[in-house]
């Protein structure tokens, strides 16, 4: 069953094309790697599958619906779709625990016993159940980010949009990070990752997007598209990161 | 010395009417500041207008022609009649109302825009995002220029005497003149007037430091 399906979607910021004509289809418990250089599009790719961005043209359509009908309730949507930043975005006036628990108590009028209690056993599968009571302030980059990947989790949704979740940290919390998005694609979560780490594109990802000026140039399995890959500017990239 | 401990009783009268015009003023100017503002980030072109119309108009005016306006002016039209604490109060409460429209529209710009797009994407309304996500954290920032512009405000509510209203300083007026000790009755009303207004910064201190746990 197809979760994404994008239909020639275009992007523009004024005159400048972001994003040309994009097609591709992710389907339920797949995960997606977007990969390809700074300025090529794959962020405003996905910030359009939940539409942070306004899409100019084409069709997206999430979970059966399109996100591009004028009609479409938004909010609803978004809620089927989590999302993770490079920056983690939590909210600094507000404790682990309530970072968390704020979406499910307020938009799905969950109890609050209930949501917390949810968000324990969430902040236990990301390895951080005792920085419940701690404010993002007093956590490193790793942790921000793992207690993000918690609240995105909290609203339960279908679908994990991560924005280069890993660019932002140290080497040495990489690792954590990348390992709870391991064990989430594992339980079967549908999963578009934009990422830098070629390692975990190679080992998680189903398929890998490689993505350059505004086009999707290559897309193939992993170990075809790193082994053997088609197009010169996927070669010429690979060899630079590679 | 008895001139001021005999003319306390009634300067302290005065104080009372002060407090009590801009309590009300200020939180009344607060709201309007805080509509001005929402009206002012909304994405409706005409309601940017009319907010910055507002704020354009009072900031472009002195206070005494305002108060002046809102007291002879509206009431020499016959179809409503203000008394003077009422068109005082107004006046206070208009006229805060713009300058805090200008701190709240800068607080609420001040949040990364990021943290509207992780409450966004979460299922947030924009609403929802502004009240539990946004508001908050610029609160906390504005405060300082808060606190700056009630002080403001307050000395303010010393020009409402010119439409006769017993405030502190028309007190302090009617006393001086009473007594032909405009030395004293003078000092003793700027120390009361210093007194409330360094209170009111330690209650601002206190509210800040309360918030800035992390």
């Amino acid at each position: 069953m197809s979760m994404i399906t994008v239909k020639n979607l275009r992007k523009s910021f004024g005159n400048l094309e972001v994003l040309k004509d994009i097609n591709a289809e992710v389907k339920e418990k797949e995960v997606i790697c977007v990969i390809g250089p700074s300025g090529s599009g794959k962020s405003t790719f996905l910030r359009c599958l939940n539409r942070l961005e306004e899409i100019t043209g084409g069709q997206v359509v999430i979970n059966g619906h399109d996100i591009t009908d004028k009609k479409v309730d938004l909010n609803k949507v978004r809620q089927e779709v989590g999302m993770v930043f490079q920056q983690f975005n939590l909210f600094p006036h507000m404790t682990v625990l309530e970072n968390i628990t704020l979406g499910p108590v307020k938009i799905h009028s969950t109890e609050k016993t209930a949501a917390e209690k949810l968000a324990l056993e969430l902040l236990d599968k990301v390895g951080l159940r005792e920085k419940a009571n701690s404010y993002p302030g007093e956590l490193s980059g790793g942790q921000k980010q793992r207690v993000a990947i918690a609240r995105a989790l909290a609203m339960n949704p279908k679908i994990m949009l991560f924005d280069e979740p890993t660019s932002a940290l140290d080497p040495e919390m990489v690792g954590d990070v990348l390992e709870v998005m391991k064990q989430l694609a594992k339980e079967g979560m549908t999963m578009v990752v934009v990422t830098h780490e070629m390692g975990f594109a190679r080992e998680v990802g189903d398929r890998v997007i490689f993505m350059d000026g505004g086009y999707i140039v290559e897309e193939n399995e992993p170990n075809a598209l790193f082994g053997n890959p088609q197009h010169e500017r996927t070669k010429a990239f690979l060899s630079k990161v590679l | 010395m008895d001139i001021i401990v005999s003319a306390l009783p009634i300067l302290l009268k005065g104080l009372q009417v002060t407090l009590y015009i801009f309590l009300i003023a200020i939180l009344l100017g607060f709201l309007i500041g805080l509509v001005i503002a929402l009206l002012r980030l909304a994405p409706l072109k005409i309601l940017n207008w009319i907010a910055k119309i507002y704020v354009d108009a009072i900031r472009g005016t002195p206070f005494i022609v305002q108060l002046f306006f809102i007291y002879f002016g509206i009431n020499s039209l016959q179809f409503i009649s203000l008394n003077s604490t009422t068109a005082g109060i107004i006046t206070v409460a208009i006229n805060a109302g713009a300058y805090f429209a200008e701190i709240i529209r800068a607080g609420i710009q001040s949040i990364d825009k990021g943290q509207t797009e992780a409450a966004r994407s979460i299922g947030f309304t924009g609403a929802q995002t502004m009240r539990y996500i946004i508001l908050p954290q610029a609160f906390r920032r504005m405060l300082p220029t808060i606190t700056n512009q009630s002080i403001i405000s307050l000395k303010d509510t010393s020009l409402l005497s010119v439409i006769g209203i017993a405030d502190l300083t028309q007190q302090g007026q009617i006393q001086a003149s009473a007594t032909f000790e405009a030395f004293k009755i003078w000092l003793a009303v700027g120390v009361i007037y210093f007194i409330v207004i360094y209170l009111l910064t330690l209650l601002a201190n206190f509210v800040e430091r309360r918030f800035q746990l992390r």
